[in-house]
């Protein structure tokens, strides 16, 4: 269950190789959370996340989960949910792809697509319809500010993610009243191994700022996290830019 | 009594499988959502335990417990409120036997005219007896009478099995039951012994106390004398004046009070007041009520500069001594009752309210407390201290011998969830304990420590209810 601050004592991350992803773990083991259930492709690097989450005293699984084969996921969350309770689901797997690349291959493309959207769609429902059935939990979902409007350097990456946004708000709303909690969370430019040898973005941020971000929604149960909060009025006002003038903007 | 959450709309989502409303407790943090029943029958009661389902079920009251211990996600929650019948009060002996879902406020208002008070009351009239029973409550008159339970002298419980017991004082389901926080079943009445009274006014006595050393001096030297006595504490005061404090005691007025000339220095509050009109109805039960508190209040309304002048004003307005003033009793025991849905203030994030205890000889454990509290300027406005008598004999009991510090802090003040956890180190340390009813954030791994009769109540749980169909939030998130 989670405390009066919203902090929970268990934890399923989708996507359990995200630097975001486990510095919020960091985070919450730091404070109530004991049990987390990492849900990843098989890999050293999900095994070595597992050990060091262990390390700091959290008792935690493993499990083999891959984004694109949706068909997969009712089975494999549906054993998760059997074994007790989870108090919080982090939707944190999403590809950058490579947007010069992408153009070029569409397939490339589609499993961009395929990853970020249809794959979230797939494992956020079961995941939703598990937290209504226990009554209570929240789904955090990393959405991100690529989301809220296309940009000529990553439109493939922020059409996926704009799909995933408007989805969790759907869900969110489908949510209200059912003891489950939707947070959608929009970060900007973070420094993570996704973003590496990429050009930084203004306002760039880390991966702990964000885990920062999702421990104080969970307290004050937000709808929206913005990551940094500022990017939420800068957003605000760029939305409303022409795209004449948008598309000639270093962005 | 669903909260106020549930006053938003029903989800219409097709992905609901079944009417759920979100519930929280007297605090509104951690709402989580549940099939509210309102059984009106004993009959209704036992069918809905019979088919609460895999999540189970709890009972519930009045909702004033502040933490989740009547909250019980994705399962079922009952409201008893609906069973709320007094059943037979002897007038003559002092009993009064009554169906668990009644208020503390139904009872003074049938019993106060008959002569007969309840034995122990908390800050607020709007409690049920099964759920003072459960929570084994208690009062500021605890060093005089322990709590709640000890004044009952049988009940009937609604088991797992659907049958109907009667739980009597000395065996272990008893034990289990006060202070059980509804797990051994849901309590469908109680025979209660009554206290008498003379009036349905207070004789009270009012002083200051400058420091946290004069506080607990004075307590300490004159608590033995008033059957009532508790001390509202400035945590906000520091440096010298940290603890500094006003102590209000009391004693049910006796009838030749009212007759006896006022005294200069005597004056009455609670409402207009004439001698002539106590006398005419001395046993007269009368509340006030404000308007109730807003829906909506922004956050952070409540900081630490209107808990700092509040607290200035409510230090002030005491009188350094005070002697034999007449209150009513909602006027001494229940002011916030006067206010309707307070528990608004604090914004939608809700508050938390601590409450530990620390036993006698661990004085410097309660300094430390206090100090860290009053350094971190939590912004506390009704923080009360007092002295528990002996321990009460149920299992998950909150009282034992010695000194108890009760304050509400709004949940969003940040790092308040760290800074709580070190408060709960020095209380384990010093053999001290929280209390239950009041709990939302308590470490589980501390819970055995400061409850050493846990695993008897576990066991016993596991026999009496083996699938498991009382469970809570609470019992959830502390593995009860």
């Amino acid at each position: 269950m989670k405390d009066a601050f919203g902090t929970p004592q268990s934890l399923l991350i989708l996507g359990g190789t995200s630097d975001i992803a486990l510095a919020t773990a960091r985070r919450l083991i730091a404070r109530r959370t004991r049990t987390v259930w990492l849900a990843g492709r098989p890999s050293p690097a999900l095994e070595n996340a597992a050990v060091h989450l262990r390390g700091l005293g959290a008792e935690t699984h493993t499990i083999s989960f891959d984004a694109i084969d949706s068909e997969s996921h009712e089975a494999i969350l549906g054993k998760v949910f059997a074994e007790g309770d989870i108090d919080m689901v982090l939707l944190a797997f999403g590809v950058l792809g490579d947007q010069a690349n992408d153009e070029r291959d569409p397939a490339a493309a589609a499993r961009v697509a395929q990853t970020n959207y249809t794959g979230a769609v797939s494992s956020a429902l079961v995941c939703a319809r598990a937290l209504q059935a226990q009554g209570h939990g929240s789904l955090v979902v990393l959405s991100s500010v690529a989301a809220e409007r296309a940009r000529r350097s990553n439109f493939i990456y922020g059409s996926s993610k704009a799909g995933l946004d408007t989805f969790t708000q759907g869900l969110g709303d489908a949510l209200h009243g059912t003891g489950a909690h939707v947070m959608l969370v929009r970060p900007g430019f973070v420094r993570t191994s996704m973003t590496a040898g990429l050009p930084e973005s203004p306002l760039a941020t880390t991966p702990e700022a964000v885990a920062t971000a999702i421990e104080l929604g969970l307290r004050r149960r937000s709808e929206t996290v913005w990551v940094p909060g500022s990017l939420r009025l800068v957003m605000a006002a760029l939305r409303h830019v022409p795209r004449a003038v948008f598309r000639r903007l270093p962005l | 009594m669903p909260a106020d959450a549930a006053a938003a709309a029903p989800a219409p989502s097709h992905l609901s499988p079944d009417r759920t409303t979100p519930v929280t407790g007297w605090g509104r943090t951690a709402p989580t959502a549940a099939r509210l029943i309102r059984p009106r029958t004993y009959e209704e009661a036992a069918a809905a335990v019979r088919a609460c389902g895999a999540r189970g079920g709890i009972a519930r009251g009045l909702g004033r417990a502040y933490g989740d211990a009547a909250q019980n996600a994705g399962g079922a929650v009952l409201d008893m409120t609906g069973l709320d019948r007094v059943h037979a009060i002897d007038a003559d002996g002092g009993t009064v036997l009554c169906d668990a879902g009644v208020s503390l406020h139904r009872l003074m208002e049938v019993l106060l005219p008959l002569g007969w008070f309840v034995p122990v009351t908390p800050g607020t009239r709007q409690v049920t007896v099964g759920g003072a029973i459960a929570a084994d409550i208690h009062g500021t008159n605890h060093h005089v009478s322990g709590s709640f339970a000890r004044h009952v002298l049988s009940l009937e419980l609604l088991t797992a099995d659907g049958e109907i017991r009667t739980v009597v004082p000395g065996t272990p389901l008893f034990d289990a039951t006060a202070g059980g926080m509804g797990l051994t079943g849901v309590i469908l009445t109680a025979t209660v012994r009554l206290l008498p009274v003379e009036t349905s006014w207070m004789s009270v006595d009012t002083e200051r106390a400058r420091d946290l050393d004069d506080l607990l001096t004075r307590l300490t030297a004159t608590d033995r004398y008033y059957r009532y006595s508790v001390a509202w504490i400035d945590l906000l005061a520091r440096g010298a004046s940290t603890g500094r404090a006003v102590l209000t005691r009391g004693e049910h007025a006796p009838l030749e009070a009212l007759e006896r000339p006022k005294p200069s220095s005597t004056r009455a509050r609670g409402g207009r007041f004439s001698r002539r009109d106590a006398l005419s109805s001395p046993l007269e039960f009368r509340t006030s009520r404000l308007p109730a508190a807003p829906a909506f209040v922004p956050e952070g309304l409540l900081g630490r500069t209107t808990a700092s002048l509040f607290n200035e004003f409510w230090y002030r307005r005491a009188p350094d001594a005070r002697a034999d003033e007449l209150q009513r009793i909602s006027t001494f025991f229940h002011l916030l009752d006067g206010v309707p849905h307070w528990n608004r203030i604090y914004g939608r994030s809700g508050f938390v309210q601590y409450q530990f205890v620390v036993g006698y000889g661990h004085e410097e454990a309660l300094r430390r407390i206090v100090g860290r509290i009053s350094a971190r300027r939590c912004p506390s406005f009704l923080a009360v201290l007092k002295r528990f008598g002996e321990g009460d004999p149920g299992w998950l009991s909150f009282p034992l011998p010695g000194w108890t510090l009760a304050l509400d802090i709004p949940a969003s003040l940040p790092g308040l969830g760290a800074f709580l956890d070190g408060l709960d180190g020095e209380v384990a340390a010093a053999a001290g304990r929280v209390y239950l009813a009041k709990d939302a954030r308590l470490r589980p791994e501390l819970l055995a420590v400061m409850y050493p009769r846990l695993p008897e109540f576990r066991a016993l749980r596991r026999e009496l209810d083996p699938r498991g169909v009382f469970v809570s939030d609470l019992a959830r998130r502390l593995g009860l």
